[in-house]
């Protein structure tokens, strides 16, 4: 039976905020890579834009092959930042609610010109040495969370599932020894 | 550039748009929640990587069946295909350290800014850091994987 209290407490054990914000953001990540790819033929990733845009400020031959598509990169960026301040102005500050959308308990919250913003709690040292790694890691391994995890994924590439399986593993083997470590946030 | 559809960057940007409030709606933008999911506390986040590559992966299948080439671009439809090499799989590796350290990957680094996390700025800097230690290094060593495609 579907209503098996014992299952109904193991996946609330799981996904103590529901599957819906998830489920639905993602749906909504998809809609934004289809959108792009059914206009203009381009399955767009997010880390691109890092050596792109270093290639207006850099001479190093590396970056200059990113020349022809660094504009628009910006501009599918600076989508991205607006896009998730869109959220914040409606369902974080609590304007538009859904019952597909659970609030978190993460993190701060705070005000401005009544928009409600979040901020992280997670220590800086953690995310300035985590961004070098993964931005030296997507670059090297040819794709982040969306290039390979959304569109190589989608396009079944196996490179792609390769790429996904490794970071994931690694990734989790790394938080948990970060967390036995004692490291928290 | 000049040559290209006036529609090219306004879809573009709604592109993003939709991407970027996904991954608020989703809370990927809030590092917390990704180290949640790789401790094994809150599973949700598949939900939100194999979600979002269902619906494209749908597109991807079915697009090149019904057009030849996309129509801002005159782009064939192709899927996202990428030469398998070692660098996959270190790079891969490094990129799984640091997510799993940061809780940060880099679209939703940019969303998380979006979200109010000036924080993430440590982030942002150390993602512009890193790919440039890569770019230096590897136009140094410019012998291998010359191979490399500007579709992404």
């Amino acid at each position: 039976m579907v209503t098996d209290p014992i299952l109904l407490q193991t996946a609330a054990e799981l996904f103590p905020n529901g599957i819906s914000r998830y489920a639905v953001g993602g749906l909504l990540v998809g809609l934004g890579t289809v959108l792009i790819y059914l206009g203009t033929g381009i399955p767009a990733g997010a880390s691109t834009f890092l050596e792109s845009t270093l290639s207006y400020v850099s001479d190093q031959p590396r970056f200059q092959q990113y020349v022809s598509s660094r504009d628009w990169r910006v501009v599918f960026t600076a989508g991205i930042v607006l896009g998730g301040a869109a959220f914040a102005a409606t369902f974080q500050s609590g304007l538009v609610s859904s019952s597909l959308y659970q609030p978190g308990t993460t993190g701060q919250l705070y005000e401005v010109a009544g928009v409600t913003l979040w901020t992280t709690e997670v220590q800086p040292w953690r995310l300035f040495l985590g961004g070098i790694l993964v931005g030296i890691g997507t670059r090297v391994g040819k794709g982040c969370t969306s290039g390979h995890g959304v569109c190589g994924v989608g396009s079944a590439s196996k490179t792609s599932l390769v790429g996904v399986l490794t970071f994931l593993t690694v990734a989790i083997g790394t938080a948990q020894v970060v967390a036995a470590l004692g490291v928290s946030p | 550039m000049s040559d290209r559809h006036p529609l090219f960057v306004p879809l573009i940007f709604v592109g993003g748009l939709i991407f970027g409030f996904g991954l608020g709606f989703s809370h990927m933008a809030r590092p917390e929640v990704v180290l949640d999911f790789l401790q094994f506390e809150d599973l949700g986040l598949p939900f939100v990587m194999f979600g979002a590559a269902i619906v494209s992966g749908v597109a991807f299948a079915l697009l090149p069946r019904i057009r030849d080439a996309a129509p801002l671009t005159g782009k064939p439809y192709e899927r996202r295909l990428k030469p398998f090499d070692r660098n996959v799989l270190v790079g891969g590796a490094i990129f799984g350290v640091g997510w799993g350290l940061s809780g940060i990957c880099p679209g939703a680094a940019y969303a998380s800014l979006g979200v109010g996390n000036v924080t993430i700025l440590w982030a942002l800097a150390g993602m512009f850091l890193g790919a440039y230690l890569q770019g230096w290094w590897r136009s140094r060593t410019r012998t291998r994987d010359t191979a490399a495609t500007g579709a992404d």
